[in-house]
């Protein structure tokens, strides 16, 4: 064996480390989960670092309604294949008793954060991990790999407290949480090389696949309990395939015939357009769009 | 050759190093057409006429308000030949507390400085504060140089100083590189330039991509933090007990004799656990377990050691200290100190002196150490901790300082004084700085 490690291996090798001082350190984590690549990945570095024993965290879904069923049907799948505990909090609960109110444009990302802070307030969860990585955009490059809430859950990025060495600081008072983010030095293609490495398995609209689509703001968006084309949009069947799975009604797919891990890789590295940027149109709204949510408690 | 490298830059305000680091993102193709549209549109839209790559980096509102940066942001970009995540730090206010943090994990740095104005007070406390940190090579990026005419006596002026200065604080001549470049035009940041026919050294990237980065440090004697026990008490693994962790330094092999620290048990390694089967051998930088040949009485925060070679266990701590809390460090202070995963409370028994970082020099007794100074101090534990030196080991050298009652991070900790230069020189002269200069080792640099 080589004991030099490579990228990736330093890479998990961190990822591991964090989830272990974690484990050490907090009373009530948990592993935010919605069955997207992000989380997928999560979970499986979280497997790995509690080797044999089982992860000893719960998982939690803030579920918009607004999922492609093969998504939550993989997460239903996932969570039982491992036998972990799943917390689902549904907006759409929210909405009934009035808590939350739907938005005009039907995209239901924004309405995440108050059933996620209130999950973890009714739960006590003191640390919780996001998938969240420093590549995505600007503001998620300024976020600590440990990254304190207070009791609103807001992202105060001022009082941010300086990461030095490998030494992770979680103290919190009693009301604040630390979100926790593993994959912070990871980037897209990192993720992707890892996941092809370790032979992890992804929801299948990651891979190319046929879908009846329309286009809208320069994104090909699947009809769903989320909303449908309007008269003016027309319905294609297209080869597409999604780069990050989230709200149906503002998640776009791309036209790609990448139908295994290996053309997923070699699109990625000749991609010219952040996962985000081409696919979501929540992170389209502003230039501080991403900053102003963090501010709010969302991930 | 290691395919990763971690970095730094620092610079003052105006040196152009947000413009320096969305350069290197630009010319590397690192920016994807969606980010370099929205920067296009920024930039028109506030009247200029070619994009201002800075707005690559800066993140946050405040930050493009007011055309500045305020907190450490990470970059990521790649070559066909290495992968870089580089610790983009601010230079204005509050420089310590982003340099020391983007420091702390950096095996380069970039440091920029202005070619009109050459190397001034902040480039040399920047320096210092890279040196004290331990990290291994700097690079001086002599920025802005189209605006001196591409001038060869000026470059060569602000190089000699800043060797000079670098040799100082314990740098090799060979483990300091300085390189004409603009950051505005591209000028020997990807692409050679053809204004400075007179310098035949590497780009800076050519730098990036081809300097030797230090090895883990496997020839360190080995220190492994216990993070985490596992036992799994299912059917299948009913006796399982291991110790998970980190290796901080060293290797460690199935049969070696190791030290629990501090209770100072010995034991043997039995197996090298990892969720992708056993390991014959682990190294620094890898996450495994440790499982033992007795049963012995481990938990979180012990530190497993070579048996041959243990740290010192003590509950009095020489230390240097950069302080990054508004609040003034005072003796007697009462502190919760983090080395490795054991957290103890701490009492600042003596704060020594204060180190000068632009004179080189120490102050004696200062009555308090204020935001962004740094200083010696004695600090005694309530229960030993076992410790190297901070130039021995960039890992299980260094310490986090705690405020016990809010869990803020109040300072950095180095066990020792890792720049020779502060040790036993009182308010001391460029001759005095000389005369410690032979003993200078740098430190061993982390995984």
């Amino acid at each position: 064996m080589t004991l030099a490690l490579d990228t990736l291996g330093r890479l998990e090798s961190e990822a591991i480390h964090i989830f272990r001082e974690v484990a050490g350190e907090f009373d009530r984590p948990v592993i935010l989960f919605s069955g997207g690549k992000d989380s997928t990945l999560l979970l499986h570095l979280a497997i790995k670092a509690f080797y044999p024993a089982p992860v000893p965290f719960p998982l939690l879904h803030v579920d918009t309604g607004h999922n492609f069923d093969e998504v939550i049907e993989f997460r239903d799948r996932v969570v039982a294949q491992h036998g972990l505990r799943l917390e689902v909090a549904h907006v759409q609960d929210w909405i009934d008793d009035g808590r939350l109110q739907e938005r005009p444009d039907g995209t239901r990302n924004p309405l995440q954060t108050v059933p996620l802070l209130d999950s973890i307030t009714a739960h006590k969860y003191d640390a919780v991990f996001g998938g969240g990585r420093r590549d995505e955009e600007r503001a998620r490059a300024k976020e600590r790999i440990f990254s304190l809430r207070n009791a609103f859950g807001q992202w105060e990025p001022k009082r941010q407290r300086p990461e030095l060495w490998n030494l992770y600081n979680g103290r919190h008072r009693a009301g604040e949480h630390v979100r926790v983010f593993p994959l912070s030095n990871w980037t897209e293609l990192d993720v992707w090389n890892y996941i092809a490495r370790e032979g992890v398995e992804l929801p299948s609209i990651y891979y190319a696949h046929e879908r009846e689509v329309y286009l809208r703001d320069g994104m090909w968006l699947a009809e769903g309990p989320w909303g449908s084309a309007r008269d003016d949009e027309t319905l294609l069947r297209k080869t597409v395939r999604y780069r990050t799975v989230g709200d149906g009604s503002c998640t776009g797919a791309v036209e790609s015939d990448a139908a295994d891990i290996e053309t997923v890789i070699a699109e990625v590295a000749a991609s010219r357009l952040t996962e985000r940027g081409a696919t979501r149109a929540d992170d389209r709204l502003s230039e501080a769009a991403m900053e102003d949510r963090k501010r709010e408690g969302y991930f | 050759m290691s395919d990763l490298l971690r970095l730094a830059t620092a610079g003052s305000v105006d040196d152009g190093k947000s413009t320096l680091v969305g350069r290197l993102l630009y010319d590397t193709k690192s920016v994807l057409a969606d980010t370099l549209d929205a920067v296009h549109r920024a930039s028109a839209d506030r009247g200029l006429s070619t994009p201002d790559l800075s707005l690559l980096v800066d993140g946050l509102r405040s930050e493009r308000e007011q055309g500045i940066t305020i907190d450490v942001a990470y970059r990521y970009f790649a070559t066909p030949k290495r992968s870089f995540v580089l610790a983009d730090t601010p230079g204005h206010v509050q420089y310590t507390r982003n340099t020391v943090t983007g420091a702390s994990t950096a095996q380069l740095a970039v440091l920029l400085v202005d070619a009109r104005k050459g190397v001034i007070e902040q480039t040399r406390r920047h320096a210092a504060v890279l040196a004290l940190l331990g990290v291994p090579r700097l690079v001086l990026a002599v920025n802005k140089i189209d605006l001196v005419g591409y001038d060869e006596v000026t470059f060569s002026r602000i190089a000699k100083e800043f060797t000079a200065h670098a040799v100082e604080l314990g740098y090799t001549e060979d483990s300091v590189l300085e390189i004409p470049v603009s950051a505005l035009a591209g000028d020997n940041v990807v692409e050679r330039s053809a204004n400075t026919p007179w310098y035949t050294g590497p780009t800076l990237l050519e730098h990036l991509e081809d300097v030797p980065v230090e090895p883990d440090p496997h020839d360190a004697p080995f220190r492994f933090p216990v993070q985490y026990v596992i036992r799994p008490r299912t059917p299948e693994f009913p006796d399982y007990r291991g110790y998970a962790g980190l290796v901080a330094s060293g290797t460690v092999q199935v049969g070696d004799e190791i030290v629990v620290l501090p209770s100072g048990i010995r034991t043997t390694v039995t197996k090298i656990d990892t969720a992708d089967g056993p390991l014959d051998e682990a190294a620094a930088g890898q996450s495994v377990t440790l499982l033992l040949a007795d049963d012995v009485d481990i938990s979180r925060g012990d530190l497993i050691a070579d048996a041959g070679n243990p740290p010192e266990v003590t509950d009095d701590i020489d230390a240097t200290l950069c302080w990054l809390a508004e609040k003034p460090l005072t003796p007697g202070a009462r502190v919760l100190v983090k080395h490795g995963a054991r957290t103890v409370q701490a009492i600042v028994t003596e704060l020594r002196d204060r180190f000068d970082e632009q004179k080189l020099s120490s102050v004696d007794s200062p009555g308090s150490l204020k935001l962004n100074e740094i200083g010696r101090v004695a600090l005694r534990t309530a229960e030993p901790v076992p410790l190297d030196d901070y130039s021995n080991s960039r890992r299980t050298g260094a310490f986090l300082v705690i405020d016990a009652s809010d869990g803020s991070t109040l300072a950095a900790g180095l066990v020792g004084a890792p720049l020779p230069v502060m040790d036993g020189v009182e308010s001391c002269t460029e001759g005095g700085v000389t005369a410690a200069r032979d003993s200078h080792a740098l430190v061993s640099p982390g995984p």
